[in-house]
């Protein structure tokens, strides 16, 4: 038989569930959202939607969303960082004591990032260069030096009060005058437009250049990608400094937004942003997931927060509702692997 | 020894630790010749090959291509000499497509300002091209290589050795994990590679791939050069013997 006549023939007799797959492999987690949002607001419709509790959830997952990128790269490579939680902590740290030395703002705000870069750096360069078995152990050692270090520098005590210029970064507000009218309270928190900003430049960087490229391959098949010519360690180490650098604007963002530093900032953020990276549908065996749908997940930890907190439901009850949706997504994750890879 | 020389390995070792995996091997490749290369299990084949190829350092002994000395840091290096591997696991990342794969390393990109961009239309291009010359059937290039047969894998592996024009390809067992349909499939490829001109090295336990396809078949035994021979002066169960380790 003539391939193209063969290749119409199977397209005929894939039934239209079938079809249905990669939609729902692409857009499924989406609707999950549109439920939530649908059943929120049949819960809450006075309050769920309005402008100010729909711009309160942005501004609290912006830092956190900054975490699960950077998780969700390392995490593609099949690999882990559990020290971003720490990280953000001595980059905020780090930004506080630049603040009260007096340094202008404009130092102060670079200092966030820079230390996050290094952190990571200093993670990539352990697990490649100091050949550590996996890097669950080496960022686990650095969950706890980078907190150690914060403490030090800090004496273990918050500091707070930062210039005019950083707040605006975690708590600034676009007013919305020309569309709503003079004085109108509607407004876009600045946070928000630096959330979408980072996550569509490394939106580019992943799916439209070759290190991005490369990324996904060594999660696929390490050994394909070396047997390609690919400088594993090199791309690895970008990885990992490239989610120290997140963290650290993680810090920046947290900084403007409570106005302080404090030693327990960023504390088990590591997991929320690994718990959000595989609620987006990444598997943790490295090679998949998308940048989508990392801000997908992102949001269904912060719209559940949200919503149990409007409806009163104990934080505890948060911590069980959270741990089950882990399961669940990756529960159904599995079933949807066996239907499409069924024959 | 010949003029048409384009590979050579002098007095070739390897040690992984306290292990031998190759002592004093020496191995030469003409143009458009296809060398078998057979031997027992951990007879030293798949080390000589990596070495070849860049992958791993010789711990001792030489390699030429085109008669000038080299050192390989990276299979990159030999590529750029124009010497592609298709390994024995493959070396596929089955989460990307056939087109990824094939292009994995040299991506074709196009410029956009200062910045670099994977060009996606063209690679599809080239893949589907590429796929056509060589009369490999599949549903699309965008396919993943996870969701292909082992046979469409092995010809997704030919197809990035020899997508760069490549002067020699080594292959590692292309055969062994095939449908008896699919395996004459690559032995038809090997012969039209050597008809282009393009030199072969085929690691292969099975007889009917060494007499159908090769010029020149040598032997390892337990690390070192055992036999060779051209393959018109010997036979089926001679180069059976040397793989034993036996000799008349």
């Amino acid at each position: 038989m003539d391939h193209g006549e063969k290749r119409l023939m199977d397209k005929n007799q894939e039934s239209l569930f079938v079809r249905l797959i990669p939609f729902f492999e692409r857009y499924g987690i989406l609707l999950l959202i549109l439920i939530m949002i649908a059943v929120l607001h049949l819960l809450q419709p006075d309050v769920f939607l309005s402008w100010r509790n729909v711009t309160n959830i942005f501004k609290q997952v912006s830092w956190q969303s900054m975490l699960a990128l950077g998780v969700f790269m390392v995490i593609v490579t099949a690999g882990i960082d559990l020290s971003v939680g720490s990280i953000i902590m001595l980059s905020l740290m780090g930004l506080a004591i630049a603040s009260k030395a007096g340094m202008p703002w404009y130092v102060v705000m670079l200092v966030a990032p820079a230390i996050g870069f290094l952190c990571g750096m200093f993670n990539g360069i352990g697990i490649t260069l100091l050949r550590m078995p996996h890097p669950f152990i080496m960022t686990l050692g650095t969950l706890y030096i980078f907190r150690g270090i914060g403490n030090l520098i800090s004496g273990g005590v918050p500091i707070t009060g930062f210039a005019e210029q950083i707040r605006v970064i975690g708590n600034g507000k676009i007013k919305l005058d020309v569309i709503f009218g003079e004085g109108a309270r509607e407004y876009i928190p600045t946070s928000l437009i630096l959330m979408i900003v980072i996550f569509f430049i490394f939106w580019i960087f992943l799916n439209h250049t070759r290190i991005g490229k490369w990324i996904y391959a060594i999660g696929g098949n390490p050994g394909a990608a070396r047997a390609a010519g690919i400088n594993v360690d090199r791309i690895l180490i970008v990885v990992y400094t490239l989610c120290g650098f997140l963290a650290g604007i993680g810090g920046l963002i947290l900084a403007g937004r409570t106005n302080s530093a404090y030693p327990n900032a960023g504390l088990q953020s590591e997991l929320d942003a690994i718990a959000a990276v595989i609620i987006g549908g990444a598997s943790f065996f490295g090679g998949r997931g998308t940048v989508l749908g990392v801000f997908a997940g992102i949001m269904i930890m912060g719209i559940l927060r949200n919503g149990l907190n409007l409806m009163n439901v104990s934080v505890f009850w948060q911590q069980v509702l959270i741990g089950s949706i882990i399961i669940l997504a990756v529960y159904i994750d599995v079933l949807r692997r066996q239907l499409a890879t069924r024959t | 020894m010949s003029d048409n020389l384009v590979l050579e390995a002098k007095s070739v070792s390897k040690f992984f630790g306290t292990i031998t995996a190759l002592q004093n091997v020496d191995l030469h490749l003409n143009k458009g010749e296809v060398l078998g290369v057979v031997g027992d299990n951990g007879a030293g084949k798949s080390t000589l090959m990596k070495v070849l190829s860049g992958l791993y350092k010789p711990s001792e002994g030489s390699l030429f291509f085109d008669k000038e000395k080299v050192t390989l840091n990276s299979p990159r290096d030999s590529q750029n000499l124009g010497l592609e591997m298709v390994y024995q696991d493959l070396a596929l990342a089955g989460n990307l497509p056939i087109g990824d794969n094939i292009f994995l390393g040299r991506e074709p990109t196009r410029k956009v300002g200062p910045f670099n961009f994977l060009d996606h239309k063209k690679r599809k291009q080239l893949t589907e091209e590429h796929l056509a010359k060589l009369k490999i059937n599949v549903k699309s290039a965008d396919q993943k290589v996870e969701e292909l047969s082992g046979g469409q894998r092995q010809a997704v592996a030919i197809a990035r050795a020899t997508a760069f024009n490549a002067k020699i390809v080594l292959m590692d067992e292309p055969t062994a994990a095939l449908a008896v349909k699919e395996v004459g499939k690559v032995l038809d490829l090997i012969l039209n590679l050597k008809k282009l001109g393009v030199s072969v090295i085929v690691i292969s336990h099975r007889m009917d791939d060494i007499f159908t396809v090769c010029d020149r078949v040598m032997a390892l035994f337990q690390g070192t050069n055992f036999a060779e021979s051209e393959l018109k002066n010997t036979s089926r169960d001679e180069v059976i013997g040397w793989i034993m380790g036996k000799k008349d």
